[in-house]
């Protein structure tokens, strides 16, 4: 029988500290709904676990020069029903509202779900084509790094011992963008993504789109940020021949596994589909946010 | 010697006091300390909602929140939905159209439509559906819940 240590600091500078003085396992707890089934289950057995909830930098959302920051430990409802955040990121918040029910929403955050780094999270594609930034502090002070560099593998990190994820920087907002994630799953509800595709563009006044941004859930190790799929919507108005490339080059870049919930020629095929699906969604919202 | 934790909560507007374990979670703290059973233990890894809870009014799954965590919390249970003897219009909405078999699942199951109903007192059946994802049943087929549901939330409109 181990013996486990729960600590709850209010100074992110006193959590830091914590975990990076510790000698065994330690584990960073947000809302828990990964991390508190891994030890009751008996996968981990930790000396130490951190409840970061209490440090308020983690808790807020909050608009700084024209831009928003989440903090990593804000859940998902929380999220879901800010209205204004809603209306500037659908696409990040679609992602959200894929993860777990709604009990689980009430406690898992944006940061345990980048963090678990599971190929399939479901707000992981979305927050990396929406350009999130994640602020970081760690023993050696803080950094900044994009979402996409900080999933090293399935269950692994580009984070270093001491380190957590404060929050969230996403770039303004400005009018004519507009985002959106999708997911297919075998069941309508409570399942893990066979494929996700998130899709963040902007459109210059005469519907041409200026800049795009892909990426893909659950088809490689990590999600992927894929710059040809965003090349490929570029320049268009998303007409078919764009959405053909954008199909293409999503698919190229899969390196998925087979598995029981899809077939890796399924799951290329559908990361095709979706990629398509998502451009479409995205663009409707650009069009509409003027 | 794992170190216990002393916890100071509001359940159902009682104040109660306990002592933890570190990685008990707050649904063994309810049922195992409190001795408040109304809560169920489905699957112990958030899947089934059997174990449904609000927390400072947040509807998480007891199983997923250590005990350690609910120091200073404001807790609800289905212990606390009936005023006395006078039963919830969800709760009897349930009794009169069976909404339940076995009632494992029906606890967690109240919690969840009682906030639904109280952010959207007017769902339609497919709203219904989605927000009680979270809460298994392996009993009624999930018919019976939903018109319980429906029918309570007509009741509670005056519709």
């Amino acid at each position: 029988m181990h013996s486990l240590k729960y600590e709850a600091p209010s100074a992110l500078g006193d959590a830091i500290a914590l975990l990076a003085q510790a000698s065994g396992t330690s584990r960073i707890l947000a809302g828990g709904t990964d991390v508190i089934v891994q030890i009751e289950t008996d996968l981990i057995e930790p000396e130490l676990v951190v409840d970061i909830k209490k440090i308020p930098d983690l808790r807020g959302i909050a608009v700084e020069n024209g831009a928003f920051r989440v903090g990593a430990a804000v859940t998902g409802m929380e999220l879901m029903d800010h209205q204004a955040f809603c209306k500037a990121w659908p696409g990040v918040v679609d992602g959200v509202k894929l993860i777990g029910s709604m009990q689980i929403k009430g406690r898992a955050t944006m940061g345990g779900n980048l963090c678990n780094a599971s190929p399939a999270a479901d707000s992981v594609p979305a927050l990396i084509a929406a350009g999130a930034i994640v602020r970081i502090a760690g023993p050696n002070g803080a950094r900044e790094v994009a979402v996409e560099h900080i999933p090293a593998g399935p269950g692994r990190t580009s984070l270093a011992k001491g380190e957590i994820i404060v929050s969230f920087a996403f770039p303004p907002r400005p009018p004519r963008t507009g985002d959106a994630y999708l997911r297919m799953t075998p069941r309508t509800e409570m399942d893990i993504a066979v494929v996700g595709v998130g899709v963040n563009i902007a459109l210059d006044a005469d519907g041409v789109c200026t800049a795009a941004r892909v990426a893909l859930g659950a088809v490689a190790p990590t999600a992927l940020l894929v710059e040809e799929a965003g090349a490929a919507l570029i320049g268009s108005r998303l007409d078919a021949p764009a959405l053909d490339r954008l199909a293409q080059a999503a698919a190229a870049a899969c390196r998925p596994i087979d598995d029981k919930r899809g077939t890796r020629e399924y799951r290329v095929k559908v990361a095709g589909v979706l990629a398509r699906r998502a451009a479409l969604l995205a663009l409707e919202r650009a069009r509409q946010n003027i | 010697m794992t170190r216990k934790y002393h916890v100071a909560a509001t359940v159902n507007g009682d104040e109660y006091e306990y002592l933890c374990e570190p990685q008990q979670t707050l649904l063994d703290a309810l049922r195992d300390e409190l001795m408040l059973t109304g809560t169920k233990e489905g699957c112990a890894t958030g899947d089934c909602g059997a174990c449904t809870v609000m927390v400072d009014g947040a509807m998480i799954c007891a199983c997923l929140m250590l005990a350690v965590e609910a120091d200073g919390k404001k807790i609800e249970t289905i212990e606390g939905m009936a005023q006395g003897e006078d039963l919830h219009p969800l709760q009897r909405n349930f009794l009169e159209l069976n909404g339940l078999q076995c009632g494992i699942c029906t606890p967690g199951i109240l919690i969840a439509a009682k906030v639904l109903l109280d952010r959207n007192p007017d769902p339609t059946e497919t709203e219904v559906r989605y927000w009680l994802a979270g809460n298994l049943c392996r009993c009624t087929g999930y018919d019976k819940i939903i018109r319980s549901v429906l029918a309570a939330a007509r009741e509670m409109r005056g519709a």
